[in-house]
């Protein structure tokens, strides 16, 4: 029985891998072509090894009218890994807060904070850009990151998580001596290990795929995330190299597939191993 | 080894009152097992000891200091819990020396406790284990070994055996009872299990409604319970309550299914005809030729003894525990042993002495 091949299953799953596969290898296959040839519609599906250069010469001088690759990657990543940890850093404090302490409003200040999970970026962008300029932080680094860091959808995961915890692994802690900083650094984060690193791989992606509001606020080229970065590769008025831009494309995914994987493994583990 | 000392001890959640004043002095080195139905109080009174709940009124004196304004950890003291609260990222080890690792203690000093509780606890082999690769039995040690390195004064024990499998229990029940008599450690011990507290307890504190009815060696405890609640509480199968009067001048009482029964220890204060519930354990009545007529319900063989479970045509149920097998499952009949009745008042529900000298008035 085990030894007999299901057909079906395979011929299903080959199909799969072929659809997901094709665009990406397109891509890959096109970012060696010849632009010319690309602008004639002549895209052909073996890669040609003399156009591998391409993914140098983008990292290091980028596209006729953007900077070099590695720095709108630095900044994508920078930015990624701030609103990933900084969303991290204030809902876990806050879900804290609000699932173990007893302080007045304390129902009132967890809905206040639910409700910002109808406000996201998009909805209040003009407001935000308002307090930003008013901040002076528009064109800097924080002003990138900071709207995007706060928000509750993380906050909300983690009181999820912190309600399962058992009263008494508390009480536990309480008569062992632990105060609250040590409670939440030597038992509750530990226990939720794997809800964070599975948290820190959306929220880095998210990070990563930002585009409308590093639009706004964020106009000088030294600022340019990949995602901005490939937009303003395909120019309106000189000729689009699209070899350049589907490398770009191709070096904008791998990030976050490489933290997937590596995540991936982590809150696996976690995920079998973790009891509660 | 510390005395405790509660005084006046209240707790109220809101308005519902929980614990209504609850006195109690423990020299150093006993072990009292609180025992009641759940509902009654003995969980909180057990948090209120160790800090978990502010009382709202009353004092908790350790070694001659009011600790109840004080921080659990503060208290010195070591609690165990009943689903075990092991830390469940952390090794044997780690769980054992967290709060040793807290009190900075030097780490040679840690590591000897840990490793002698762990020789005690026959954890030696287990140490480097994560809880989730132990049995219940294990974990209910590890925590167990968390509450003995501390060295404290006080140990608290929150219904830690009632997860474990039944012949589990009874190992570790003894294995308790032995941990604690050479470390001579004052320990306070929550059940609603009686046999867990007839066996553990130097004494017995029980509890009914969040007022203390009782507080006596278990021996007392069953041979003369306070009143109606803690004689059906204590004893298995439970007392046999029985409605009655008092007859010939107090000398004897008239129970409602029919005999008259001597006093062996003495008339009861009081007229004829004053209402009194007797109780007999069904191991005091016995199969009497001469007895009052039994139909039987119900038949349980135990193997060694037989308990028969008896429905009077009044309704009245009537346990009896028979130390043969084999008996009818018609009728029996029944008499009743003089020797060891127990008399309450109908209206309190208090025991009521042989000897007109010790009665109470009402």
């Amino acid at each position: 029985m085990r030894n007999r091949v299901d057909w079906p299953a395979h011929v299903v799953l080959v199909l799969g891998v072929a659809l997901f596969v094709l665009p990406l290898w397109l891509v890959f296959a096109g970012s060696t072509q010849d632009p010319a040839a690309i602008a004639r519609g002549e895209l052909s599906l073996i890669p040609r090894l003399e156009g591998f250069g391409v993914f140098a010469s983008i990292l290091r001088d980028g596209s006729p009218g953007t900077g070099p690759v590695w720095r709108m990657l630095l900044v994508s990543g920078a930015m990624a890994v701030s609103i990933a940890f900084g969303k991290i850093v204030i809902s876990i404090l806050s879900a804290y807060a609000v699932t173990f302490f007893r302080f007045p409003f304390r129902k009132a200040a967890f809905w206040t904070i639910f409700i910002t999970l109808m406000l996201p970026i998009e909805v209040r962008i003009v407001p935000t850009y308002e307090v930003m300029s008013d901040l002076h932080l528009i064109n800097t680094f924080p002003g990138l990151t900071i709207p995007l860091i706060a928000s509750a959808t993380a906050t909300l995961l983690f009181r999820q998580t912190f309600l399962v915890i058992p009263d008494e692994l508390v009480e536990a802690a309480r008569i062992d001596g632990a105060g609250p900083w040590r409670f939440l650094k030597d038992i509750l984060i530990p226990v939720s290990s794997s809800n964070l690193a599975a948290l820190f791989v959306i929220l880095f992606v998210y990070g990563w795929n930002q585009y409308l509001w590093p639009l706004l606020v964020a106009t000088t080229p030294q600022l340019d995330t990949i995602v901005i970065g490939i937009v303003k590769m395909i120019g309106t008025e000189t000729q689009t190299e699209w070899n350049r831009v589907m490398a770009t494309a191709l070096l904008a995914m791998l990030p976050p597939v490489a933290v997937v994987i590596l995540m991936q493994r982590w809150f696996v583990r976690g995920l079998t191993d973790g009891e509660k | 080894m510390a005395t405790l000392v509660l005084d006046g001890l209240r707790k109220s959640f809101g308005k519902i009152p929980v614990l209504h004043g609850v006195d109690l002095s423990m020299p150093s080195g006993e072990m009292l097992v609180i025992v009641g139905a759940s509902g009654c109080g003995k969980s909180t009174l057990l948090r209120l000891v160790a800090g978990l709940e502010e009382p709202t009124l009353g004092k908790i004196i350790l070694d001659g200091v009011d600790v109840a304004a004080r921080d659990p950890a503060d208290r010195d003291i070591a609690m165990v819990f009943q689903n075990y609260a092991l830390y469940p990222h952390m090794s044997v080890f780690d769980n054992m020396a967290y709060g040793l690792r807290i009190r900075d203690m030097p780490k040679a000093e840690i590591e000897r406790r840990v490793t002698e509780a762990a020789g005690t606890l026959e954890l030696s082999a287990l140490l480097q284990r994560k809880p989730r690769q132990l049995s219940g039995g294990q974990r209910q040690r590890v925590a167990m070994g968390r509450a003995i390195v501390r060295e404290p004064k006080l140990f608290l024990f929150d219904e830690p055996l009632s997860n474990l499998d039944a012949t589990l229990r009874v190992t570790m029940r003894a294995e308790i009872r032995r941990l604690q008599r050479r470390m001579g450690v004052t320990s306070l011990f929550v059940t609603h299990d009686q046999v867990e507290a007839m066996t553990l307890g130097d004494r017995l504190l029980v509890l009914h409604k969040g007022q203390a009815v009782q507080l006596a060696t278990p021996m007392e405890v069953f041979n003369r319970p306070a009143n109606t609640y803690v004689a059906g509480f204590i004893g298995a199968p439970a007392m046999n309550l029985l409605p009655a009067k008092l007859a010939q001048n107090g000398r004897a009482a008239q129970l409602e299914i029919g005999p008259t029964i001597a006093f062996a220890d003495g008339p009861r204060a009081g007229a004829d005809g004053r209402e009194l519930i007797v109780g007999i354990r069904p191991e005091h009545l016995h199969l009497d030729p001469a007895g009052f007529v039994l139909p039987v319900d119900l038949v349980e063989p135990l193997g060694s003894e037989t308990v028969v479970i008896g429905k009077l045509e009044n309704g009245q149920m009537l346990t009896i525990k028979l130390p043969c097998a084999g008996v009818s499952d018609t009728s029996l009949r029944v008499g009743i042993s003089e020797q060891h009745l127990h008399v309450f008042d109908a209206q309190t529900g208090l025991r009521l002495e042989g000897g007109l000298s010790a009665v109470p008035s009402s």
